[in-house]
């Protein structure tokens, strides 16, 4: 009978029953309707837009099929189409034929240097894709371009080519990241058994490996595809100059246009948005029959390396070739223009004016604390309101049967298929024509940011939570706790690892983000990589320099120091 | 046809501290044969194999093909494994799932720097798959094959380029138990047949007694017994091995003189005559392991002149169907008989047992800490 007592007292205290109920229920809802709202509200208001001329305050909007028009009868909409296809395409491909090359190299022989490998696979993450641009011009345009200087003309980075180079050269370590991972979870004895029957170190890579990683190797590419379709940065920076546009940067164009066009953008931003949406579907029903050459056995050791003889020197020479163009080059270049007063070539003459000029006049930029200070706030709030927010939302879709619960997995991932910009302009239309008083401040840019980043939020926590046993909550539950009680003191407490990797991640990638930023600042809402972008249209070069290489030292002293700490804490996954 | 000297592999890894996994394996293996290396798990045996496929490179030892030095750690001679043209058949099969059962079969035929005629490799890898019987699913995809055809098609696999070697890895340990009798049979026959030189590498002590001529046992990465199956059952030289190899009972005695046969030890059990080729000093501590089936029990006491006879109560007894376990104390010892159910004698009865000095082996050093009934 004592046992029972508990549940006499709940039952005599319906009052309490139902608080108990309450707070959960009400935690459930709200954050349903937070994310409805996050992300709903700005893909449904897009798509009404692109169907409404740009309203003005003489004439309010109408319906019209004038966007879709224009936006497609004229040749121009195909080179378009065509050119973005082409470029994420290209940029996919040359990422992935050197992601998977290094992967291979990396994995599977003897190659020098290989403790390095993995430290070049955060390069994406510490230079910021408009720096790693910005370097790359001063390096191979034709007019100031070191590279073009010293060994004649040599390369027009003004180009498609160069756009992939940047582009694809930039992303190959998320590549890397990808096949490696497919490489790892393969039965080493696929491939050695081909060795055993007389295959060379070549044939058993073409014939086993690559052919039994091929559905990852796939799913990577598209990843990398939508990723380089929404790529901003460089299409503006190296496409706009040249009049080559893609998706992105009409898009771009068209809101800065004079007078905006904001229904043309739209138009243009519904297209790109189902490019990426039949790119994610493809991705994600790649990934979920990834099973089907799986064939790992729960042995944990890695297969032998192959001893490729002299061949090594070659790959781990490529291995150093590619550190130094995308780390060595870009990096030392910026140095350089940070260094000078006016920007000029490396020469005799520029040695002897070196100065720390640009640094002392960035920092006494009157815009520079306050760009600093905001994308810290952005970070860091962005980032808290991330994690908190798709624990409750893991939990519900992991932990709960409640009916539709897919239904909040599909919202929260849903912005995996916003591009950048195109979030950026639907948060812009809508917060325009619906006052509530957050347009043109920071909040706005907060709240994209918390969309943009949702979908990382909710890969970090569910993998954490799966591990999480049940019974650990269960058993919180029949010591007395409230729901809220276990949540706190149980559930976040034990995804402590996952939520802190996740939130360091998202605090970095929010610190580099431009393509939103781009339509959602104004005047005294700068952030970091604004700052950046407006050095560049100043074409203030040294400041922009300056402040590049203090911003890529920040940023790999903060990923050193988490490391680090990381370590020792046990924190993974990053 | 295959030599093994002073074979030592050491597994290197930056995180924890190298693993001796195989020292100073000797071993020869004449043409035709097949020869087991049969242990515990995790004793070396994949390692070892491994090293003479040369997916593992060895620390030292020197390892002979036919006339073919394949490794050899002194003058740093290292064949690759794809130009040592040695089947293998994979503990996991190592099916490629991407390919149709004649693909995967075909396969080493394809890789060869000679061409081959695409009649010639049809002709030679659909032989191959009926020796196997798999002929008729050759344009299956590999997946679809159940655990018994996987095993077979990669048996196809490492024979269909005519090695002069064949290694298996516990080729046995996927399939069930019954699909596991069979294949060994089968394994057997193909074998015996094709006359190919094999190591069988396996933790299963029936497995290796059915199919082998030779069998090395391995203990924490060293050889401790080389011989034919009877020999390595009948007169095991160390514990592990007698217990390894079947259930024993271990006795302890000190050596009182010696016989024509071996030697007379006394023991708790009274005096034994035990058998020993190789020369031992009176007075000696050693242990014996006697097996319980060579325990032959009679409830009157028997009249064979070279046997000992023992004495004892039945304490327990188990009926097993085809046999019958006795459990027997003598003087405080319990020793583990088995024998035809024929035998009634009810618990607390007196029983006798004789045995033959032949089946009553000395060991190697004492056994006192592993002696033990099973
Ligand atoms: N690749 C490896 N790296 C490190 N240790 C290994 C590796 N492979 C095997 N070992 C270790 O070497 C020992 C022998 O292993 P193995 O030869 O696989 O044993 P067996 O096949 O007899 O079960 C074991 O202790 C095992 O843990
Ligand atoms: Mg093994």
């Amino acid at each position: 009978m004592a046992m029972m007592t508990p549940t006499n007292e709940a039952m005599g205290l319906p009052g309490r029953v139902m608080r108990r109920l309450d707070t959960k229920w009400f935690v459930i809802g709200g954050a349903t309707l937070v994310v409805a709202w996050l992300t709903l509200i700005p893909l449904g208001f897009l798509l009404w837009q692109s169907f409404h001329s740009t309203g003005t305050m003489q004439e309010p909007a109408v319906l019209t099929m004038e966007n879709y028009i224009t936006a497609f009868e004229s040749a121009e909409s195909l080179v378009l189409m065509g050119n973005s296809l082409q470029f994420a395409f290209l940029t996919a491909a040359f990422a992935l034929v050197v992601g998977t090359f290094f992967a291979w190299v990396n994995e599977r022989t003897n190659t020098p240097f290989k403790s390095l490998f993995f430290a070049m696979s955060i390069i994406p993450l510490i230079i910021p894709g408009i720096l790693f641009t910005v370097s790359w011009i001063m390096l191979a345009s034709p007019q100031i371009g070191i590279l073009n200087k010293v060994f004649g003309s040599w390369f027009d980075i003004y180009s498609m080519a160069g756009m992939v180079w940047v582009d694809g050269l930039h992303y190959a370590p998320v590549a890397f990241l990808l096949v490696t991972a497919a490489f790892r979870s393969m039965d080493p004895s696929l491939e050695e058994s081909a060795m055993m029957s007389g295959a060379s170190v070549v044939q058993t890579a073409f014939k086993v490996t690559l052919k039994l990683a091929w559905p990852a190797i796939l799913a990577a590419f598209i990843i990398l595809f939508i990723r380089a379709i929404e790529s901003f940065e460089v299409p503006a920076l190296l496409g706009l100059p040249i009049g080559l546009r893609v998706f992105t940067s009409a898009i771009y164009d068209a809101v800065h246009s004079y007078p905006s066009n904001i229904g043309l953008a739209s138009a243009y931003a519904v297209v790109l948005l189902l490019i990426t949406s039949v790119g994610i579907y493809y991705q994600s029903r790649l990934s979920n029959q990834g099973s089907k050459y799986s064939t790992v056995t729960g042995k944990g050791f890695r297969p032998r390396v192959a001893d490729i003889g002299r061949w090594r020197y070659l790959t781990g020479g490529i291995f150093i070739l590619y550190v130094i163009l995308v780390v060595g080059l870009p990096f030392l270049v910026l140095l350089w223009a940070s260094l000078q007063r006016y920007y000029s070539v490396p020469s005799w003459n520029a040695v002897q004016h070196l100065s720390f000029n640009a640094y002392a006049k960035v920092l006494a930029y009157p815009g520079f604390y306050t760009a600093v200070w905001n994308s810290v706030k952005l970070a860091l709030g962005g980032a808290t309101i991330v994690m908190l927010l798709t624990s409750i939302i893991c939990w519900i879709t992991i932990r709960t049967k409640i009916q539709g619960r897919w239904l909040l997995d599909v919202l929260a991932s849903l912005p995996l298929v916003f591009p950048g910009i195109v979030l950026g302009l639907s948060l812009m239309v809508f917060y325009l024509n619906f006052d509530i008083g957050i347009y043109a401040t920071l909040w706005i840019m907060l709240m994209a940011y918390v969309i943009k980043f949702l979908p990382y939020g909710m890969r970090y926590n569910s993998t954490s939570m799966v591990q999480i046993h049940k019974e650990l909550e269960e058993s919180a539950a029949m010591s007395g706790a409230s729901w809220l009680m276990t949540f706190r003191r149980v559930v976040l407490p034990l995804m402590k690892p996952g939520l802190m990797a996740g939130w360091i991640y998202i605090i970095v990638v929010s610190v580099r983000e431009l393509s939103s930023s781009i339509l959602l600042y104004s005047p005294g809402n700068e952030v970091i990589s604004i700052m950046i972008w407006e050095f560049w249209q100043n074409g203030q070069y040294v400041e922009l320099s300056a402040f590049g290489v203090m911003m890529i030292t920040a940023l790999f002293c903060f990923i050193m120091l988490v490391q680090s700490v990381s370590k020792r804490f046990g924190v993974k996954g990053m | 046809m295959l030599t093994i000297e002073n074979l030592s592999t050491v597994y290197q890894s930056p995180s924890a501290k190298p693993v001796l996994a195989a020292s100073d394996v000797n071993f020869s293996v004449p043409k035709g044969r097949l020869f087991t290396l049969l242990g515990p798990s995790g004793c070396g045996k994949t390692t070892t194999l491994r090293s003479i496929a040369g997916l593992e490179r060895p620390t030292t030892g020197v390892i002979t093909a036919g006339n073919r030095v394949v490794f050899s750690g002194d003058s740093k001679i290292f064949i690759a494994p794809n130009r040592r043209q040695f089947g293998m058949v994979f503990q996991s099969y190592a099916i490629w799932p991407h390919m149709s059962v004649f693909e995967n079969a075909a396969f080493p035929l394809r890789v060869r720097s000679k061409r081959l005629p695409e009649k010639e490799i049809k002709d030679k890898v659909m032989k191959m798959l009926a020796a196997v019987s798999l002929d008729h699913l050759a344009e299956r995809q590999a997946t679809q094959l159940s655990g018994g055809q996987q095993q077979r098609l990669a048996l196809a696999r490492a024979l269909v380029m005519e090695p002069e070697l064949l290694l298996l890895d516990e080729p046995l340990s996927n399939l069930d138990a019954k699909l596991r009798e069979k294949m060994r049979f089968e394994l057997k026959k193909i074998q015996r047949e094709l006359g190919i030189t094999t190591i069988y590498v396996t933790h299963d002590q029936s497995e290796a007694l059915a199919l082998s001529h030779e069998i090395a046992v391995m203990n924490q990465g060293k050889i401790v017994q080389i011989g034919s199956p009877r020999d390595i059952y009948e007169r095991p030289k160390t514990a592990f091995v007698a217990d390894f190899i079947g259930s024993t009972n271990f006795i302890e005695g000190v050596i009182r003189d010696r016989s024509d046969h071996g030697y007379i030890v006394d023991s708790a059990i009274g005096s034994l005559a035990a058998d020993r080729k190789d020369d031992l000093t009176v007075g000696t501590a050693v242990s014996m392991s006697i097996r319980p089936e060579d325990l032959r029990l009679s409830e009157t006491p028997p009249t064979d002149t070279n046997h000992t006879v023992i004495q004892g109560t039945v304490s327990a007894k188990v009926f097993l169907g085809e046999c019958i376990d006795f459990k027997i104390m003598v003087n405080e010892v319990e020793l583990l008989a088995r024998c035809h159910p024929s035998i009634r004698t009810p618990v607390g009865g007196t029983i006798y047992m004789s045995v033959d000095p032949l089946k009553c082996a000395i060991l190697n050093g004492t056994a006192s800490r592993t002696a033990s009934l099973h």
